[in-house]
């Protein structure tokens, strides 16, 4: 149960610490939107030099819980479905890989957002 | 004329006192304190993310299914947090920390649709669900068919 605790507390830190120095030291032009956007990109790129999966394979949630792993799961999707259905594969692909992820977020998004009231 | 090109000052300022003000005045960098907790909380995230993983493998779940589905409760915490108003008080301290992780992505997409449900279910609530989640899936998604478009004509 305990298992790769420790590693995906290290490599996940590691991740935030890459997005904070970006808004930090470029404050105010880096907004938290852009730092989700840059890393949504710049992990599928990452994922389709294959320089991401080593990341999962060592730090497990650490590397596919930050929003870098959202993009890596889009280009490895883009890629195995490539595989199989040639270049169709190329649209399908991401979306389908990240399908759940997608429809969890507009799910449970939508559902908060009508439940709650904003504080203050 | 005279007056007017150099203007006697009005409060009784020397440049050298401007300057010690302007040091008191000026916020201390930040930006260790925010690395380390960026990395704390950050950290911490993602070993809930990793619990929630485990607890999916010992129910007999494939290890990639099992992130699928901890990646997807992750955003059902980070939501409901949000909407209780306790993941905005952990950003106010955490920055990137409770940015980056997907709970933050969740955030971003519950907060603003809370906040504007006054205009309306569809333009209101509909509408600001993708206010960062639509630049996000633009950018992500484009970026995946390009690296599947790269990949069909490399191999």
């Amino acid at each position: 149960m305990f298992d790769m605790i420790i590693p995906a507390f290290l490599v996940g830190g590691t991740i935030c610490v890459i997005g904070q120095l970006l808004m930090d030291l470029t404050k105010p032009s880096f907004t938290p939107a852009h730092v989700l956007v840059s890393f949504v990109s710049g992990g599928a790129i990452l994922g389709a030099l294959g320089l991401y999966e080593p990341l999962i394979k060592i730090g497990g949630a650490g590397a596919s819980i930050p929003l870098s792993g959202f993009g890596y799961s889009l280009a490895k999707g883009a890629m195995e479905a490539v595989e199989k259905r040639g270049i169709m594969g190329a649209f399908s692909g991401g979306v389908e890989a990240t399908a759940v992820g997608i429809a969890a977020a507009v799910f449970f998004g939508y559902l908060m957002s009508v439940t709650f009231k904003p504080k203050g | 004329m005279d007056d007017q090109s150099s203007p006697k000052p009005a409060i009784p300022v020397t440049p050298e006192k401007y300057q010690k003000l302007t040091e008191q005045y000026t916020p201390k960098p930040t930006v260790v304190k925010n690395v380390i907790l960026a990395f704390i909380v950050g950290g911490i995230i993602c070993s809930i993310g990793q619990i929630i993983i485990n607890f999916f493998i010992s129910l007999g779940l494939a290890r990639l299914e099992a992130s699928t589905a901890a990646t997807a409760t992750m955003i059902f915490i980070g939501a409901l947090l949000t909407g209780l108003g306790i993941y905005d008080e952990i950003g106010k301290f955490a920055g990137a920390g409770s940015i980056v992780p997907v709970t933050g992505f969740a955030n971003s997409i519950v907060s603003p649709a809370m906040e504007f449900r006054r205009e309306g279910y569809v333009m209101g609530v509909g509408a600001k669900l993708f206010t960062v989640a639509g630049p996000v899936l633009v950018y992500g998604i484009a970026t995946s068919i390009v690296v599947g478009f790269a990949y069909y004509l490399l191999h």
